[in-house]
């Protein structure tokens, strides 16, 4: 007689679907869980799929919902709401973020709670039109902003401006009574376990981590000014739009991101500016031109000049010194009508982090045509940063004169660095065919 | 023909420009930090601070002035892929 087939023994961390979960006194998360999630807005890996994570709060005297599901949990979101409110008792909706992710059950709640008062961002309004589309004008809309509260009789919900972590429309939401912070994507993770909270589900930290690298990383200067308005706030629960409650040393987590915020060994720069030249080069000019532009920039007291060959280098180490640098100059030589492919791995790399209003500059020898250097210039706006220098081009091998104006190139690019930059004057005609 | 100074101090480069010059037309040319996302005046991207010469500039448009309410922008705050700079000095800088 065959054996019986084996029967799977049960993962208690693989997702089933699930009910309501009540986090707190009169607190209940009626979220989703995707447990089959593999990439996350394309550029995400979810080796643990996510979760959306949507909370009710029941007060004395009204019912607020914070923030929804994916659009194709819809039914199961909206299932789990049932068995704690009643349509007709949602007398608030909070819009802690307007992706997608977060919001796809909107339109389906309110046609089915029509009444609810919609809190949302100044900055979020843009995004909700949209969202709502004609339908925009016949809800209860207002913006709120740090300070703002909503009451539900017993229960007060105080609101937190925290723009850019990760879009123009982010904010928290603090539940008063009970010291709970809802974050959304702040503090969050893709991380699906069904057991929900942080110290019930496996280890999550490389989740936790790797989602503040690809998400909260490039917009650190607001991840900064959100942990400032938060830490001071008395927190027995965090909430986040993805990933596990924090309930268990929450603290922990803020404290984490703040270590993950903070320059490292800031005091080796000082108040020094620091200019990073990078170069790759095929027959040793575009190098000469790099280190006649350091030479150039060297000479300022108040500057700090590097110097690498790209092709010696990892990308990430690079980044990680971009990322606190306040001044980057690449070298590239024209090869086939572009720069070379070394220059574009690293300029494709630094959209993981923040490079607006840093100083770019770009040089490199050629043969034939170029171009290469106004390509890494438009990379370099791309990646918001302003370049004041028009990027300097020789062909073949620099003579000492061009070599001279390497020097002076790096001189230029140490002064505007210094912020002393000699105040120039052109008419617009001089633009014409840039 | 009329003409403005405009200055985008974050490069230290002065333009002169044709009265009606809107500051996109220049901004990008020059290197100057200024960015800019939908360039139809409403993503509030492209927010600009008005160093000086505010009065130097065209009136803002209803949806420009609604654009920079809801971004929380500053008095000396406009869009610089919307407004004209109509004569005298403007003096501008990422915002």
């Amino acid at each position: 007689m065959p054996a019986a087939p084996a029967i799977p023994a049960p993962d208690r961390a693989r997702p089933a679907p699930r009910g309501p979960e009540q986090i707190a006194d009169r607190v209940t998360w009626i979220g989703a869980l995707d447990p089959d999630l593999r990439n996350f807005d394309v550029i995400l890996k979810t080796a643990n799929g996510t979760t959306y994570n949507s909370y009710v709060v029941r007060g004395s005297q009204g019912v607020a919902v914070i923030d929804t599901v994916k659009q194709e949990f819809t039914a199961e979101f909206l299932a789990k709401l049932e068995t704690v409110a009643r349509y007709d008792e949602i007398t608030t909706l909070v819009l802690n973020h307007l992706e997608p992710d977060h919001t796809g059950a909107v339109p389906e709640l309110l046609r089915r709670a029509p009444h609810a008062h919609i809190h949302v961002s100044p900055r979020g309004l843009q995004v909700l039109r949209a969202l709502l589309k004609d339908d925009f004008d016949s809800y209860r809309i207002t913006t709120v902003q740090t300070g703002d509260t909503v009451s539900l009789g017993d229960r007060t919900l105080r609101f937190l401006t925290t723009p850019y972590v990760h879009w123009p429309d982010t904010q928290c939401t603090y539940l008063e009574e009970q010291n709970l912070l809802f974050t959304c994507d702040l503090l969050g993770c893709h991380y699906c376990d069904a057991r929900l909270y942080n110290d019930k589900v496996g280890d999550f930290r490389f989740s936790f981590e790797y989602y503040f690298d690809h998400i909260m990383r490039p917009f650190k200067r607001y991840v900064t000014e959100a942990l400032d308005l938060i830490e001071p706030l008395r927190i027995d629960m965090i909430a986040p739009g993805h990933g596990p409650v924090l309930r268990a040393h929450p603290r922990e987590y803020i404290t984490h991101y703040r270590r993950l915020i903070t320059k490292r060994l800031a005091s080796e720069t000082g108040a020094e500016k620091t200019l990073l030249i990078f170069y790759v080069s095929a027959y040793g000019a575009t190098a000469q031109m790099a280190e006649a532009i350091t030479e150039g920039a060297a000479e300022s007291d108040d500057v700090r000049v590097s110097l690498f060959d790209l092709q010696g280098g990892d990308v990430t180490p690079f980044i990680d010194l971009i990322e606190e640098a306040d001044g980057l100059a690449f070298g590239t030589p024209t090869i086939n009508g572009d720069a070379v492919r070394t220059v574009w791995d690293l300029l494709s790399s630094l959209v993981d982090i923040d490079t607006k209003g840093k100083l770019g500059a770009s040089f490199g020898s050629y043969g034939w045509t170029g171009e290469a250097v106004g390509m890494v210039e438009a990379r370099m706006q791309g990646l918001k940063m302003r370049v004041p220098e028009k990027g300097l081009r020789i062909k073949m091998h620099p003579t000492a004169e061009e070599l001279e104006q390497c020097r002076d190139f790096g001189r230029r690019l140490a002064a505007h660095l210094a912020g002393r930059p000699a105040e120039r004057e052109i008419d617009m005609s001089a633009l014409l065919g840039r | 023909m009329a003409t403005a100074k405009l200055t985008f101090t974050d490069v230290a480069l002065t333009v002169n420009v044709p009265a009606g010059t809107r500051i996109i037309e220049i901004s990008e040319k020059i290197g100057s930090g200024i960015t800019y996302g939908c360039r139809e005046g409403e993503c509030g991207t492209c927010i600009t601070r008005i160093v000086e010469g505010q009065e130097n500039l065209s009136e803002p448009s209803a949806l420009e002035l609604r654009v920079l309410k809801d971004n929380l922008a500053g008095h000396n705050d406009r869009l610089a892929c919307q407004c004209q700079v109509l004569g005298g000095t403007v003096k501008v800088r990422p915002g």
